[in-house]
């Protein structure tokens, strides 16, 4: 079974803070890691292959740094990694990203199964994974539990609003996988010595030279940033005090009576 | 599809077997205001087997049109037959912006759509108004768990289109009176062109308590709650209001909470009516979940927890101290 994992070089958004000066956005010595839904996204994949055997390609789409996070998908347990990246891909939108990200697919493949990550933790759109599926025309689930192959069926597990779906559908499927489809396994020293050492081959734009232009890149992406802010907060809240737990309850509950919102 | 010629705003009206999710009812109050914005008709988009309570949930939410495609292959969602049935009536009535609830399988759908009509979407808005000069709808979104918002538009492209969160705006006064125009449109998808088939559904477990969507009041815990039996103290407390407990993502980080209970950027956004954060701390990722509720009632025992510049109501405290003695004095009270 061969498998393509997309993953994504994201700050650490629970790391990020605001300057409370310039009320911008510090990125300086916030750590980049492996957006944490692709993690999950990378274990499906070795599963698959722990299962029924095959390849783990990992791919990644950014600047050179982005190159960490394939080494540690290799190191986890991914065959190979897989660079895409060019000045010409810079300012995508998920739209230019997932038909960027699909031609690499399809130079790299033919996948039996494409995974990614729900959403990523720093655009949280949830959209590129999907749209990769509609940029191959391949058959796609979302918030895949896991996957298991029978005859020549594919039985997915896949977590909706109101409970779990199970579909039935067959090779070649894009899947997304959430937190609670498995708990990523930890690197052996040995894969990350390895890791290490290993080449991560790039694919720059020279690479695809049937690639839509017109639809790469910050002029392919339809939708464009018009501003940016930071959420201002004010305090305006009310102390509620007492010198007891019993009485700041009681006055709590005052002030919402008073209110009108109990 | 044309700038010059498309027009009106429409709603997907998502359902659960035959029952319109209230996200769609809830984007219909901002459809409203785009169709306004724009000078053009709301319009409701229904795709399903049993559609009769989706289209009557349109009509009282303010739909101008009610699109309807039917059929038994509409059952359940699957992106190859609603992708297909939503498509065919783009080409024939080529909608000027698109409005799609972020559920799961909303922005499955949105992504499908914008891909195939090579046109932009915008995830998880949070605000949308109308540039009046351009007619270019302005997207507003956080990004980086809620550091930052970001105005995105779709400038060269139409339809213009977005996902919204379920709970991130509030959902109009039904008006039993209004009667759309319904036009039901004759679309099958054969079979063979569905490629995912759902054999078999496994409804959630029942004992999770009500929808956090759904709550008039919510009362959450965060890291400060030390462990999953803890929960039952803000239960308690959820239960004399008629509430529900949600957490923030440190809970479920540490697997006391199950995910679907997450409020905050990778979990739900909520808009209740009492919003009580317990011991959390009020990360960006969280309160970009839970700022538009209500009434927000913070308990912390750190008086600079960021969550009191969110708050309505402040009490710096242990919050296994101040909850226990808000049920006491509740349930003294609702007897009293």
């Amino acid at each position: 079974m061969n498998i393509v994992v997309c993953i994504k070089q994201v700050p650490d958004t629970t790391e990020i803070k605001i300057d409370p000066v310039k009320n911008t956005l510090i990125r300086q010595g916030v750590p980049s890691i492996m957006n944490p839904f692709d993690k999950n996204a990378l274990e499906t994949a070795l599963q698959l292959k722990d299962a029924y055997g095959g390849k783990v390609v990992a791919i990644a789409m950014g600047p050179q740094q982005a190159k960490a996070v394939l080494r540690e998908a290799i190191s986890m347990g991914a065959d190979e990694g897989y660079l895409v990246t060019d000045r010409a891909f810079g300012g995508s939108d998920t739209y230019a990203t997932s038909y960027i990200l699909s031609q690499a697919i399809e130079k790299l493949g033919p996948f039996d199964v494409i995974m990614g990550g729900k959403q990523a933790i720093d655009g949280d759109t949830g959209q590129t994974a999907p749209s990769i599926a509609e940029h191959l025309g391949a058959t796609r689930l979302t918030y895949v539990l896991d996957l298991k192959v029978e005859g020549d069926k594919v039985i997915a597990r896949r977590q909706v609003e109101e409970g779990v779906e199970v579909i039935e559908t067959k090779f070649p499927v894009l899947c997304t996988a959430t937190k609670e489809s498995n708990k990523p396994r930890y690197a052996t020293v040995s894969r990350k010595l390895y890791s290490l050492r290993c080449e991560i081959p790039e694919l720059t734009i020279a690479d695809f030279p049937n690639i839509d232009t017109t639809k790469i890149g910050l002029k392919g992406s339809p939708t464009k940033v018009k501003a940016t802010f930071t959420p201002k907060r004010t305090a305006t809240g009310v102390n509620i005090e007492g010198n007891s737990p019993a009485e700041i309850a009681g006055s709590l509950i005052d002030k919402l009576a008073e209110a009108k919102v109990l | 599809m044309s700038f010059e010629t498309c027009k009106d705003v429409w709603v997907f009206i998502e359902c659960f077997q035959g029952e319109p999710k209230n996200v769609g009812l809830e984007l219909l109050g901002q459809g409203r205001k785009l169709a306004d914005g724009l000078k053009q008709q709301l319009c409701a988009v229904v795709i399903g087997k049993d559609v009769d309570a989706a289209v009557k949930a349109a009509a009282e939410y303010g739909a101008e049109k009610v699109y309807v495609v039917k059929g038994d292959e509409y059952e359940n969602y699957s992106a190859d037959a609603y992708g297909h049935a939503f498509l065919k009536l783009c080409e024939k009535y080529d909608p000027n912006t698109i409005l799609v609830g972020a559920t799961v399988n909303g922005r499955d759908l949105g992504s499908k759509l914008a891909v195939s009509l090579h046109t932009g979407l915008t995830a998880d808005c949070t605000a949308l108004s109308v540039e009046e000069e351009s007619g270019n709808v302005v997207w507003e979104r956080p990004a980086f768990g809620g550091n930052l918002y970001a105005q995105i538009l779709c400038s060269e492209t139409r339809p213009q289109m977005g996902t919204c969160r379920p709970g991130a705006f509030k959902k109009g006064q039904p008006n039993p009176d209004n009667k759309p125009e319904v036009i039901t449109e004759d679309i099958p998808t054969p079979a063979e062109q569905i490629r995912t088939k759902v054999v078999e559904f496994i409804k959630a477990a029942e004992d999770q308590g009500m929808r956090l969507d759904e709550a008039d009041v919510i009362v959450s815990g965060g890291r400060a709650m030390k462990n999953a039996e803890n929960f039952a103290v803000l239960q308690e407390l959820a239960d004399v209001l008629s509430g529900t407990v949600g957490c923030s993502r440190a809970a479920v980080d540490a697997g006391w909470m199950p995910q679907t209970r997450q409020v905050g950027q990778t979990g739900s956004t909520v808009s209740p009516k009492i919003y009580f954060a317990c011991g959390i701390s009020g990360a960006v990722q969280h309160v970009a979940g839970m700022s538009e509720s209500g009434t927000i009632v913070a308990i912390n025992k750190d008086e600079t927890a960021p969550i009191f510049e969110v708050a309505d109501y402040c009490i710096v405290g242990d919050l296994f101290e101040v909850v226990p003695a808000l049920v006491k004095e509740l349930k003294a009270r609702q007897q009293a």
